[in-house]
């Protein structure tokens, strides 16, 4: 078996997906985003090494809480152990449980034929995805994370194309993401697809301020206020009437 | 047939004192939601806020708001009292008026005395003296009887929170009786008990014709209640109104008899929900008239107040009475007993606003209408009142007409009661093990001299084989001074209101408890999986522990620690086991500490977890504080596998989490977004963007 890096285990996890759910934060990732709550987990080292069996039988100890749940690999970026996370859902499924992936797609390779194979392994054997886009701005995406967004919205019509189901996430950053324009815009881009069955619209808090003080690493939004939760409810009508509007015209 | 019965369902309720079948012959499982329910009406408002303005008064008073010092409560003591007679549906107090609370020196006469002298009243000098010359009380019996050794123990806190100076509680009349039956065919069939008792007088025959005549006199003053608030209880209730006042009325009784530990009031909502729906079909009250009679039931039950002792206040963390009410569970037959009236009462959360009394306790079972679990779930995010026992656990031992006493005490309401047996503190007796049975706090030879353990590190096989027999010497003493307990109850304070809406032949659960549970898994888990060094005072008493290195903790999922918790329960258990219980008791324990936790830290040393000297333990069978570290399911996982037929008593879990962490707000995530689409709000000249593209 092969054996993943875990960076912590949630037993109780409600947010990830539907139902209660365990949800299993694995270690490492290439993106760098400004308001990122968990840069523990950036670097691929360190973590808890653990099997997909040992992750299992923690699942089945508790299983009477998980009826209307399953497990959710998060991050971290799951899609750096790949094989892994293949591996954990293959049993998984073996035993239907319902399986989620939490990821922001930086991962995604259209080039690289072995890439495709392996993701298209671990897509037979996740039942949803929560696709978290932090820009639809090419270069405002590069100031925010440190990448392109290219990947990621190909990831999106591919994940539409291969009909899997997906939860689009974003965070709404004063400042950042929380403008009337990309908000549309990014509304007009979920409206193209056909496979989107929730969208989820994360207020930004600076609840993560604390690990950046333990780590030793400054943290960037420092004078960035919490978005209120009339704010992100502002922000989610702005998506809506970008994904009514492209449903209008497409029709 | 009596006009009152007209239209319920026949069966052999009719022939015999049989609540039970009653219900199961007449209720109306409901798979509907709350639209149904009616808010407060302008009398309910009204009263309301007399009730939070007297709470006010009695809090600027210092929380005592008015005493009776000369009166002894009995079932006919006062006079009827009112908040305001025109518009309360449902009546009577404890004492001729509200807030004042009553003299109840059964228990105790020094007890009642130090209530009062603590508030800034005091007791009529002859009554003092008349019950401490005349009449012998509770306390004064068990005082009589106690061993040294058992009294050493109570000082020293191994055994902790003894109903030895005050009413024990925990036994639920079945209240219901009196609204389907009328007092009077209760009396007539505890007579008949009475022509039918054997005929050689041992001594318990002769005990149990005693009390049987208590609880007819009882009976007859039960109706005498009824008369000064102007009722005829002699008769069964007519409507819902009635039987809400005639269970009401059978309540009121018991805790005007008796100032116990935890007065419940039992699983009275899918009772009184059968004539609820009668009068709803026959057009005699609607359903606004309905639920103001409920709200002013429960306005009733949240006014219930006995005369305390700050310390006794202490240990329970505020004012606690216990009017705990199960609500909902599944029948035996396999239809769910939710009905309109389960959702009436978690209304009046809402209609009166929050208050932890009546402890609303939801029997819960994954087979509940879906419509009720919601409904329950959001009671809860907006009130944090509303208490859940799992049904499907407790149904196996206890069948569908059992309640809660206190807060996790099941019994068979009319056929099953509780002797409350306050709880050991395993973890000061894990010390006494290591200390050979001296105190590690007054450092006394509380214990029995035992070879204490005198390595500078622990050894588990070696403190394991010490503790079981410093457990057994501690079971032994504790069972023998709940023996001493329950018989000085019985005999000066007995509930005789109680007891005759009982039937004759009652199951009694000797009840015993266990503090310190997580405290105690920790430490033999440290003791296992770590390294624990012993640190001694002059005379070689281990004061302290240090830990080396990291072990399995309770609260994690973990079964190498989890074992343990399980382990000591039952092997507790089996120790109270082997003792003699009083009067055929059925040997049960709890793991329930709810607050009382704080003192019993207080009173015990450092434990081996690297618990300091002081530190309160976990509540219940809570892990310990901060050190479940793996979530809730985690931590609820360990809880769970503690095994329910060693502690049948109850196992509680305090727990508490944010709504937020409960799911996502309905605000800002979506789902079937497909839907939602078509009836998307307008996004224009909406104030909510403000801010919006100028941050």
């Amino acid at each position: 078996m092969i054996s993943g890096r875990v960076h912590s285990i949630e037993s109780f996890g409600t947010v990830d997906g539907p139902g209660v759910r365990l949800v299993v934060f694995l270690k490492g990732c290439p993106m760098r985003c400004l308001y990122c709550h968990n840069p523990d987990t950036w670097d691929p080292e360190g973590g808890t090494r653990m099997t997909a069996g040992e992750i299992l039988a923690q699942f089945a100890s508790a299983r009477n809480f998980y009826k209307n749940g399953g497990i959710t690999v998060s991050g971290g970026e799951p899609l750096m152990q790949t094989a892994f996370v293949t591996e954990l859902f293959s049993m998984a499924k073996a035993e239907g449980i319902h399986t989620c992936l939490d990821t922001s797609g930086i991962t995604f390779s259209p080039d690289s034929p072995q890439a495709m194979e392996e993701i298209g392994r671990l897509l037979e054997v996740t039942d949803l995805i929560l696709l978290d886009i932090k820009h639809i701005d090419c270069e405002e995406h590069k100031k925010l994370t440190g990448h392109s967004n290219e990947n990621i919205l190909a990831f999106a019509r591919y994940l539409d194309e291969k009909k899997i189901p997906v939860w689009i996430r974003h965070v709404v950053v004063p400042g950042i993401t929380f403008k009337r324009d990309p908000l549309y815009r990014l509304g007009r881009f979920i409206g193209s697809l056909s496979n989107v069955k929730a969208l989820d619209v994360l207020p930004y808090h600076d609840m993560g301020k604390v690990k950046y003080e333990k780590l030793g690493i400054p943290y960037p939004l420092k004078d960035t206020k919490p978005l209120t939760t009339q704010q992100a409810v502002a922000a989610r009508q702005v998506i809506l009437q970008g994904i009514r509007d492209t449903r209008k015209f497409s029709q | 047939m009596n006009n009152e019965w007209r239209t319920f369902q026949k069966g052999v309720w009719e022939k015999e004192i049989n609540v039970r079948d009653f219900i199961q012959k007449n209720y109306t499982p409901y798979d509907g939601d709350e639209s149904f329910l009616a808010g407060p009406t302008q009398r309910t408002k009204e009263l309301w806020d007399m009730v939070l303005d007297l709470s006010k008064k009695e809090r600027e008073a210092g929380g005592v708001l008015d005493m009776d010092t000369r009166i002894i409560s009995t079932i006919t003591s006062h006079g009827p009292g009112y908040l305001d007679k025109s518009k309360e549906t449902i009546v009577g107090f404890q004492t001729d008026k509200p807030f004042k609370r009553a003299l109840q020196p059964y228990g105790g006469i020094r007890m009642a005395e130090k209530a009062c002298a603590d508030n800034g009243y005091q007791v009529d000098p002859e009554i003092s003296e008349f019950f401490k010359v005349h009449r012998k009380t509770h306390n004064a019996g068990v005082f009589d009887a106690y061993t040294p050794e058992m009294r050493a123990c109570r000082s020293s806190h191994i055994i902790t929170g003894l109903p030895d100076a005050y009413g024990r509680g925990r036994i639920i009349g079945d209240y219901r009786r009196i609204a389907l039956y009328g007092v009077d065919r209760l009396i007539e069939d505890k007579e008949e008990q009475k022509m039918t008792t054997r005929t050689i007088m041992y001594s318990e025959v002769i005990r149990d014709r005693e009390e049987l005549s208590e609880q007819i006199r009882a009976l007859g003053d039960l109706k005498k209640l009824g008369q000064i608030y102007g009722y005829d209880i002699s008769r069964p209730a007519n409507n819902v109104q009635e039987a809400i006042q005639w269970t009401y009325f059978g309540y009121l009784a018991a805790v005007k008899e008796q100032n116990g530990a935890a007065m419940s009031l039992g699983r009275t909502s899918t009772f009184l929900d059968i004539y609820a729906q009668r009068d709803l079909a026959e057009g005699t009250f609607t359903e606004e008239q309905i639920q103001e009679f409920v709200d002013h039931f429960i306005m009733k039950l949240r006014m219930i107040k006995f005369a305390r002792t700050p310390e006794y206040n202490d240990l329970f963390s505020g004012d606690p009475t216990w009017v705990t009410e199960s609500i909902g569970g599944v029948g035996i037959d396999g239809r769910h007993m939710v009905t309109k009236m389960s959702f009436r009462y978690l209304h009046t959360l809402e209609n009166l606003g929050t208050a932890p009394e009546p402890n609303l306790t939801v029997l819960w079972s994954t087979r509940l209408p879906i419509n009720f679990k919601r409904y329950c779930a959001r009671t809860s995010i907006q009130s944090s009142s509303i208490q859940y026992e799992n049904d499907d656990l407790m149904r196996v031992t206890h069948g569908d007409d059992y309640a809660i006493a206190c807060c996790v005490s099941s019994m068979r309401v009319g056929k099953e009661m509780q002797f409350f047996g306050a709880r050991a503190n395993l973890a000061k007796c894990l010390l006494y093990a290591i200390n050979g049975g001296v105190d590690e706090i007054t450092k006394k030879q509380v214990g029995p001299k035992y070879r204490p353990i005198t390595s500078e590190y622990l050894d588990y096989d070696e403190v394991m084989d010490a503790y079981h027999d410093m457990m057994q010497w501690l079971a032994q003493v504790y069972v023998n001074a709940l023996n001493i307990i329950h018989y000085m109850h019985d005999k000066y304070c007995y509930e005789k209101l109680q007891m005759a809406l009982h039937d004759h032949k009652v199951t009694r659960w000797f009840a015993t408890g266990i503090a310190g549970l997580s405290v105690v898994a920790d430490s033999l888990s440290a003791i296992k999986y770590a390294k624990v060094k012993t640190v001694r005072d002059e005379n070689g008493i281990v004061v302290d522990y240090i830990v080396e290195g990291d072990f399995p903790k309770y609260g994690n999922n973990d079964d190498r620690v989890d074992e343990i918790a399980s382990d000591i329960v039952h092997t507790f258990l089996q120790y109270i086991k082997r003792n003699h219980a009083y009067r055929g008791g059925i040997h049960t324990t709890s793991i329930l500490t709810i607050t009382s936790n704080v003192v019993y830290g207080a009173n015990t040393g450092a434990t081996p977890d690297g618990r300091k000297a002081g530190e309160p333990f976990a509540p219940g069978a809570n892990p310990m504080h901060r050190r479940d570290t793996h979530g809730a399911v985690a931590s609820l996982s360990s809880v769970a596998k503690l095994p329910f037929k060693d502690a049948q008593d109850g196992i509680s879990n305090t727990f508490s989490i944010i709504p937020d962490a409960l799911g996502k707000g309905a605000q800002v995530f979506m789902g079937d977004l497909d839907v939602e689409l078509d009836s998307c709000p307008s996004c224009d000249g909406a104030t909510l963007f403000e801010g919006m593209d100028n941050e």
